[in-house]
């Protein structure tokens, strides 16, 4: 099953014809992925090469969902055109729109979810990886060469600490990694996630990764609280950050006494998640967690 | 980023809503000729990019010129929690009637903005949220819409706000909007005893994303920060400068906010923030080395790079190009995992540099950076 993400998901790619673009839907394709085609209007018609399998542009998100069904679109668009690129595909019915623009100004990213959520189009990002079901389908720019398909949901802010807990527990496997993204406002949240998986058949544990920013992990350890009966384990980075400083990620910033580390590992531990000290650590406690339950 | 009050001040004035008669200044000399310009009597105030300026001393009345003079004179250089005092805005003294708080503020959950309004204002608005909520209203805003004139009437009808207020809100959302602001915020709004409305003193956040649509937009609110900061600026790098003695480099914001936790767990304290993106080229790397090399305080420094994207190897060759670019001062611990680790070590290996060990987990490397870091 999985969540958002299956081998029946059809790809389009926004940007598919620039460097990242090219890149990343390469390594979507060598991963099984079923990418269907790209989208450039100046390039329209046309077709690229990816090691022998060639892939349609199409002028515009619309007529690459006329031709293909195209149920899925991938955002690789430069940030000054992430907000028509997301309006587009909302526009034309996609179901799915993964913006890995990293750098879209917060009001376009307030204005384009407005208008996708109006037209029943789930964004997950911007400033995100994306998402991989292992041995399914990577919508974004997941690697799917660490990790195996397992019973695992994962769902996180950060890019690289999902890489590194996908790798740690390699021998697992995963269902679906989810990365919402780092931005003040995103798409998709952990509560979307972790409502997803435990709705999934195919998911027996979840992991939540967060970071310092907002309360969205507050939020989420409530809704695990209330509505959340399969074991989490979670992961939170930044307990050393100072106050006020943006760290790397647009959202990642402690303003006041608000968005600490401490705050959100606290909530989650009082809604029962365990929360590893260190990545590794967080990886032991999901095999204690999965040994507890079989 | 954060602007000050005085830059805060001009754009709410180049949106017309109005402001008191003010300059800034670093001089006190050149405070006693402003002072004398604006009639005399001015209140002072520092200009730091934190709020409690009021109870820190920062912000005093001067009854007239030379007074202007000897209170700036007390106000620059002072230390307010951290940021010390390079500039300070004279203001002509208004004469208030009543004092108002409104801000439209980010609602990071709901992905849209929230207008927060109160009749009470002057004091911390989270203060009078905690003492007397009903005090406080909270107002969203369809992003479609915005803020017209009839939202503004609900905003202000909702905080007790009177009618005159409708049009510094409307006006107050153009400054958000076309600025590209996450946060405005008037505190206090005032109405005057000859009846106008106006800013007294104000906060304004600019969303560093839209730098390019707003190209006049230099970086000199961001100056007064770590020389490094902005040299690693320079070069494309996020880098954040922390109080510690273990240097910090990796890939990914999470990964190197995971590895400064780690560091500490282990006893030492990092000694800044180095994220260089998935990438990790040769000049990246030497950039990064130098930047982090380049602090004092550092006694060690911690490379750790997960190769998800990148491989392990492409990242060894980055550092091994580097070390043939950057004298090497200090310990060099380095963590290599994921794609091609093997290969990735093995070519550290055989550059066999005396300062640099390789530690294959992320925890074990740590512990040995702090260990470096901490024993004479």
């Amino acid at each position: 099953m999985a969540i958002h993400l299956t081998k029946e998901s059809k790809i389009l790619v926004q940007g598919m014809t620039g460097g990242e673009g090219m890149k990343h839907t390469r390594r979507m394709l060598a991963a099984g992925t079923n990418v269907v085609g790209g989208v450039n209007p100046r390039k329209a018609g046309r077709t690229v090469d990816f090691d022998d399998r060639p892939v349609p542009v199409f002028g515009s998100v619309a007529e690459g969902v006329d031709a293909t069904g195209a149920d899925v679109t991938v955002v690789f668009v430069p940030p000054a055109f992430t907000k028509a690129a997301v309006t587009e595909a909302a526009d034309a019915g996609i179901g799915l729109a993964v913006v890995i623009t990293e750098g879209v100004p917060v009001h376009d990213s307030v204005a384009f979810l407005a208008h996708a959520r109006r037209r029943g189009t789930r964004v997950i990002g911007p400033n995100c990886p994306g998402l991989i079901s292992p041995g399914q389908s990577v919508a974004g720019i997941i690697p799917a060469d660490i990790t195996k398909p397992g019973r695992i949901g994962l769902v996180s802010k950060s890019g690289t600490l999902t890489y590194q807990l996908m790798y740690e527990l390699r021998d697992i496997g995963f269902s679906t990694c989810v990365g919402i993204g780092g931005d003040p406002v995103v798409g998709t949240t952990h509560i979307d996630c972790l409502a997803a998986f435990q709705d999934d058949p195919d998911t027996d544990l979840i992991v939540l990764i967060g970071e310092i920013g907002g309360d969205a992990e507050e939020r989420a350890a409530a809704y695990i609280r209330d509505h959340v009966t399969k074991p989490v384990v979670g992961y939170i980075a930044g307990f050393t950050a100072p106050e006020g400083r943006t760290m790397g990620h647009a959202g990642a910033i402690v303003s006041g006494s608000s968005g600490t580390a401490r705050a959100k590992q606290q909530a989650l531990e009082a809604a029962g998640v365990r929360v590893g000290r260190t990545p590794t650590e967080t990886a032991r406690q999901v095999l204690a967690a999965l040994d507890a339950g079989a | 980023m954060d602007l000050y009050e005085h830059q805060a001040r001009e754009l709410f004035a180049d949106h017309g809503i109005v402001v008191p008669r003010a300059e800034v200044t670093g001089s006190p000399k050149q405070a006693r000729e402003i002072a004398r310009r604006l009639g005399g009597r001015v209140v002072v105030k520092a200009q730091v990019r934190t709020g409690g300026r009021g109870k820190a001393g920062g912000v005093k009345l001067a009854a007239d010129p030379a007074d202007a003079e000897l209170t700036a004179r007390q106000i620059l250089g002072m230390d307010i929690k951290g940021h010390t005092v390079h500039t300070v805005m004279l203001a002509r003294p208004v004469d208030i009637e009543s004092e108002f708080y409104v801000s439209y503020v980010l609602d990071r959950a709901a992905g849209r903005f929230l207008a927060i309004a109160s009749a009470e204002g002057g004091m911390e608005i989270e203060e009078v949220a905690a003492t007397r909520p009903e005090a406080v209203a909270r107002v969203p805003v369809d992003p479609a819409e915005g803020v017209t004139p009839a939202v503004a009437a609900r905003i202000a009808d909702a905080a007790g706000l009177p009618a005159r207020t409708v049009d510094v809100l409307v006006r107050l959302w153009d400054v958000l909007v076309h600025e590209d602001a996450l946060l405005v915020e008037v505190n206090p709004l005032v109405s005057t005893r000859d009846g106008q409305i106006m800013a007294l003193d104000g906060k304004v956040t600019l969303d560093d994303n839209a730098r390019f649509r707003h190209a006049r937009r230099g970086d000199e609110a961001d100056a007064g920060h770590d020389p490094r900061e902005a040299a690693a600026a320079a070069k494309g790098l996020h880098y954040v400068k922390l109080d510690g003695e273990v240097g910090v480099i990796g890939n990914g914001a999470g990964l190197v906010m995971s590895t400064l936790d780690v560091v500490a767990g282990c006893g030492a304290r990092p000694a800044n923030f180095l994220d260089i993106g998935g990438g990790a080229s040769a000049q990246v790397m030497a950039d990064g080395l130098s930047v982090v090399l380049s602090d004092p305080a550092v006694k060690s420094v911690l490379v750790n790079v997960f190769g998800g994207i990148t491989a392990c190897d492409a990242v060894a060759d980055g550092i091994v190009r580097a070390l043939g670019t950057v004298r090497l001062t200090k310990p060099l611990v380095v963590r290599l995992d994921g794609n091609n680790a093997e290969r990735g070590r093995a070519l550290l290996d055989e550059r066999a540099h005396p300062l640099v060990e390789q530690v294959t987990t992320m925890d074990g490397a740590a512990s040995r950076a702090a260990h470096l870091a901490t024993t004479p």
